[in-house]
């Protein structure tokens, strides 16, 4: 007979407030092969770990069930604390009294308490049919690719490739540099962002261990942490980047011209055309949906000009393939479409325009070259509104969170406007102003106090167009005014939202999101640069949004958690895996189709289905599909299941 | 020790016996008080309300006085009156353009080197607790003191530059020294809204009402200031027949000094009957 | 609805104007109401001290010179002293009474303002305070005769605290001539 122990965490008052756990340990201790069974209230501290460890020492147990909370938290912990008493550590096993038991049944206690005991016994089930198994060692490959080209996939880029590993890094438009390539200035010091990006960009194209794929999409993702097969979709540019010098000629001589999206739909661009001045990398890219060549084959002037040959019409995209042991996803965000809110004027008004689009007019580079006027008629506004929590803060209409940059840019948008219009009156309708980062809301008191900006604690009603102006209808809370302007201009701090085509590729990984569309990390506390996949890492306004100086911090953080993961030739890796009885699988070949991770495959001598223990993740789709039971999972087979369900319903 | 003195307009009315106790305990310390010579109304508590620039020249005219008497530094023993000499003091040494119109209308030139302070001040850091103490004959033992400070004397802290504008000490200090009792309360600061005693008594009771009760609350037998604003409303606006001493009262107490029935009599709540039952009468 | 202006526009001036002559920042204000808290008047303003500020940013100068706040402010300092942004509202109510009285607003509290009057006229008369002129002056403007305001006078009187000839400077000449000055100034 076994010798087991059952330790019942109280969890402070996460369980002991629910369940009864003094009567619980009682109970279960009068199990006849339960050798030892007690309460403590924190099983993970390290007093409680202490507990565990002497009694298998004094009593000499041979399986352990710890009661406590879900097996993602802390079942390392005790199979750990297991482990340094000489047991097997998956002779020790968690029962979820937590989440499955206190958390949902708090008005029902007796009920709970009688849940926990059930919950208990079943897992003493499985700890009495518990093998004893070591870890697999499985190769590593120590590549990486990183997912998105703006200021996070940049960062973590040359962060991993400065560390020695080789980085393939993906930007799904023709240059790097993202969203932030089109910011003027940045807050709180109003440096401009523009120059401290294009050299970080062009360190990433010098970079020997960094191979960049722009204009590319990951097309596929095959295998796991450590080894993932990638096949990458590399688009046509119809230019030869290797002998394309950036010399502008073709873009020149191009006739066709077509409104420009990196200019938020205020400048024009031509159907040859660098993705804006002085990009990375600095290559021409023709837009066949625009060019002529392309439509109808009237035009070849890009061709007849190009000093260096280098146009090439019947260039088409490749599939690349690669192998890379971890992934950064780094994909940025989009702005909420102005179009979809109607009380702002549903985009249709030329003069309330979003950030982005004032922060092109604001760019030196930008369609006005940084000279603020009103998109309608070029005329200087003076008076100008900038409504905050467009779309943020909005449960039941929009989103529901915060999109944390936008207190900070307004008042960035309201001082340069001041600087550039001293006779401008800039009003800033607002709920709250967050200003919670290293020098932000001393930012802000300095430009209120110099700038003489109004903030109107309100929100708008009404954004409609009259007479030439737009007319802004609000309230001012603190004087509980109704207020009304009549403006020349309205920026829209619109909400951040997750970038199109997220949840494909997050799909791809099998990477969670969350209802927004942005990426879910492993714990929003502990973990919070890995996603939920082992293998896969989060950066950027992807996961949440965030500012620059974030957005970098945790591209910087991702990097050094992929460098730890890769610190080593193998990975050590749960056992927890199928394995299959010889005797009885009968070749069918199922479970070689149905595997998601290619770790069946038909033996053709033996006629049957092997496991390769490397690949197997243990998912138990083989299982459920064998239709002569002949699969089982390690440590979860079907006499075990089927014991652990007896417990519940006898 | 020598000090220029600006006893203030109340001195001859509402707080004659702060003025009379002053003298005694000075008489009694030994440290002459040289009154400067015709001094006028600092301005204190309405000037400023309808016209600063005469709120800064009034007290102005007095300070020019002082530094004519080269007597010392200038003692003032009422609040109001200090605050008003520290707000032209402040615009006198900090604002030049401020400094040159006062001067031209007061007809003088300022010196920085006269030195405005407070009498309790005076008495703390230039005569100092160890003198005062040789000279106690009667320690108040076990007399429980609430010390209210009000607003003129630690409000502004830039300009009066004094003490903890939230939890002052200076008096709680001084009446250990005599061997009283200081309480623990959270009101010492707050304003007994003396202003509008004549305008809004309703309102002033209210302000009062809550400062006495909280005093007595804490434990007090007796209240104990250093405004002679504050110590008249307090008197006047409260119904608990809780007894306010200027602190030179008590000091006068403690020291033993002459004449004591002559203050007593002005109050409008006689201290006697807690002086009596306390063995200091 | 009640429009800014009919430009759309607040009017600053009024702003610039208050913070030019209290020498106060009032656009740092951000409403944190640490003032209205511990002002222990403010139960009984009509605006409290925190909306008298925003007011004035929004440029609703005769909404603030008609409020009665600006003449119960008792100039206690507890706001000046725990204001984050190092607002002196006490100083604010001081610059904002007397360009209210400039303009020829009509003083919300008339007893309030006609009792720092006849303090003011009894130190004009002879340099120093006089109570008992202060008083009769006031009593007499006011029409207040009151018992509240009667009777502490009485008591004080009886007590000798309130000397029925006033104490008067040598220097009545050097008064008079600050007195001028300081109401021809402006």
């Amino acid at each position: 007979m076994k010798k087991l122990g059952v330790f019942i965490c109280h969890c402070g008052v996460n369980i002991a407030g629910t369940v009864d756990v003094k009567s619980v340990a009682e109970k279960i201790g009068k199990t006849e092969d339960v050798a030892h069974s007690t309460d403590y209230i924190y099983m993970c501290s390290e007093p409680g770990q202490q507990i565990i460890r002497e009694a298998i020492r004094e009593k000499g147990l041979d399986g352990v069930v710890v009661a406590c909370c879900s097996p993602n938290m802390h079942e390392n912990t005790f199979r750990k604390a297991v482990k340094s008493q000489g047991m097997n550590p998956y002779l020790c096993e968690i029962a979820n009294i937590r989440e499955q038991c206190s958390w949902v049944h708090q008005k029902e206690k007796g009920e709970a308490t009688r849940k926990a005991e059930e919950i208990i016994h079943a897992t003493l089930e499985k700890v009495r049919k518990n093998e004893s198994l070591e870890a697999i060692a499985v190769a590593v490959n120590r590549r990486v690719l990183v997912v998105g080209g703006g200021i996070a996939g940049i960062t973590a880029s040359l962060d991993l490739a400065d560390g020695g590993y080789e980085v393939i890094l993906l930007e799904r438009e023709p240059a790097l540099g993202g969203h932030m390539a089109q910011l003027s200035k940045t807050f709180p010091d109003l440096d401009p962002a523009f120059g401290g990006l294009l050299s970080k960009a062009s360190e990433v194209e010098k970079h020997p261990k960094i191979q960049l794929h722009c204009y590319s999409e990951l097309e596929d993702v095959k295998g796991f942490v450590g080894n993932f097969d990638l096949v990458i979709r590399q688009k046509a540019t119809s230019v030869n980047g290797a002998k394309c010098t950036g010399c502008g000629l073709c873009i020149e001589n191009c006739p066709v011209e077509y409104v420009s999206e990196f200019e938020r739909g205020m400048g024009i661009r031509k159907a040859i055309d660098m993705p804006y001045p002085g990009s990375v990398p600095n290559k021409a890219v023709i837009n066949r949906q625009h060019c002529r060549y392309f439509l109808d084959g009237s035009c070849h002037r890009c061709e007849e000009v190009c000093p260096e040959k280098a146009i090439d019409y019947d260039q088409e995209e490749e599939r690349i393939s690669e192998k890379v042991g971890a992934v950064v996803v780094a994909t940025g965000y989009e702005l909420y479409p102005k179009e979809q809110l109607g009380e702002y004027g549903y985009g249709e008004i030329p003069d309330v325009i979003d950030g982005l689009a004032f922060e092109r007019m604001l760019a030196p580079n930008g369609p006005t070259k940084g000279k603020i006027v009103r998109p309608s008629d070029g005329k200087v506004p003076k008076e100008m509104v900038f409504i905050q929590c467009v779309a943020s803060r909005d449960p039941d209409r929009y989103m529901p969170y915060c999109s944390r940059i936008c207190c900070m840019y307004t008042a960035k948008h309201a001082t340069i406007y001041k600087e550039q219009v001293p006779d401008g009156q800039p009003y800033i309708f607002y709920m709250d102003i967050r200003s919670d980062c290293k020098g932000y809301e001393e930012f802000l008191q300095k430009t209120i106090e110099e700038k003489g900006l109004l903030y109107l604690r309100g929100r708008v009603s009404r954004v409609f167009q009259d007479n030439g102006k737009v007319r802004v209808l609000g309230v001012d809370t603190l004087t509980g005014k109704m207020v009304e302007v009549a403006a020349d201009m309205v920026v829209l701090a619109t909400a951040i939202v997750p970038s199109p085509g997220v949840k494909e590729l997050a799909a791809k990984l099998r990477a969670t999101v969350d209802r927004h569309g942005f990426l879910t990390e492993a714990h929003i506390k502990l973990y919070p640069v890995e996603s939920s996949t082992k293998g896969i890492y989060l950066a950027g306004c992807g996961q949440s949004p965030k500012d620059i100086s974030d957005t970098v911090s945790q591209a910087s953080a991702t990097a050094s958690k992929i460098q730890a993961l890769l610190s080593t030739d193998k990975l050590l890796q749960d056992p927890l895996i199928a394995f299959v009885d010889e005797g009885i699988c009968s070749g069918c070949g199922i479970c070689v189709e149905i595997c998601p991770y290619e770790a069946r495959e038909m033996d053709s001598h033996r006629g049957i289905s092997i496991v390769h223990s490397a690949l197997c993740q243990g998912c138990g789709a083989c299982i459920a599909s064998c239709p002569n039971f002949a699969c089982e999972l390690r440590n979860s087979a079907s006499n075990q299941i089927l014991k652990m369900v007896d417990t519940f319903v006898t | 020790m020598k000090f220029s003195y600006f006893p203030g307009c109340t001195d001859h009315s509402s707080s004659l016996e702060y003025g009379l106790s002053t003298h005694e305990v000075f008489k009694a310390l030994g440290v002459e008080l040289v009154e400067i010579e015709d001094w006028n109304c600092c301005g204190a508590a309405a000037t400023h309300s309808l016209n600063r620039l005469l709120s800064l020249c009034l007290p102005a005219r007095n300070i020019s006085k002082a530094q004519s008497a080269q007597a010392g530094p200038l003692a003032v023993p009422c609040a109001g009156c200090f605050s008003y000499l520290k707000r032209a003091e402040n615009v006198l040494k900090n604002d030049e353009a401020g400094r040159k119109e006062i001067e031209e209308i007061v007809g003088f030139t300022y010196q920085p080197s006269l030195e405005i302070l407070a009498l309790v001040d005076v008495i703390l850091n230039r005569i100092g607790l160890e003198k005062v103490q040789e000279k106690v004959k009667k320690p108040l033992n076990g007399l429980k003191v609430a010390c209210y400070y009000g607003c003129a004397l630690v409000r502004h802290p830039k300009i009066t530059q004094l003490d903890d504008p939230e939890n002052p000490q200076y008096l709680d200090r001084l009446m250990k020294s005599l061997g009283a009792e200081p309480v623990e309360w959270s009101y010492k600061v707050d304003c007994c809204g003396a202003d509008l005693a004549m305008t809004y008594p309703k309102v002033v009771k209210k302000m009062v009402g809550k400062i006495v009760s909280m005093a007595k609350e804490a434990g007090a037998q007796c209240i104990t200031t250093s405004c002679g604003l504050c110590q008249m409303n307090l008197e006047m606006r409260q119904d608990v027949g809780l007894p306010i001493f200027y602190f030179t009262e008590l000091m006068g107490v403690a020291l033993d000094v002459e004449k004591k029935e002559n203050w007593w009599k002005r109050h409008l709540i006689s201290p006697k009957g807690l002086l009596k039952s306390s063995g200091l009468l | 609805m009640e429009t800014m202006t009919s430009a759309g526009k607040v009017d600053s001036s009024f702003l610039k104007e208050v913070e030019k002559r209290s020498g106060e920042k009032l656009s740092l204000c951000y409403q944190c109401l640490k003032c209205t808290a511990g002002c222990p008047t403010a139960p009984y303003m009509d605006f409290r001290p925190n909306n008298i500020v925003r007011m004035i940013q929004m440029g609703m100068r005769k909404e603030v010179m008609e409020s009665s706040a600006i003449w119960f402010c008792v100039y206690c300092q507890t706001c000046g002293t725990r204001c984050p942004n190092e607002i002196h509202i006490g100083i604010l109510m001081d610059t904002l009474r007397e360009m209210a009285m400039e303009e020829g607003f009509h003083a919300k509290e008339k007893n309030i303002h006609l009792f720092h009057e006849a303090f003011i006229h009894s130190v004009g008369r002879g340099g120093r305070a006089h109570e008992v002129t202060m008083l009769m002056e006031y009593m007499l403007k006011s029409r207040d005769l009151m018992a509240d305001s009667l009777f502490p006078g009485v008591i004080l009187f009886l007590k000798g605290k309130f000397p029925l000839l006033p104490s008067l400077v040598h220097g009545k000449e050097e008064i008079k001539k600050i007195f001028e000055r300081c109401t021809k100034e402006k």
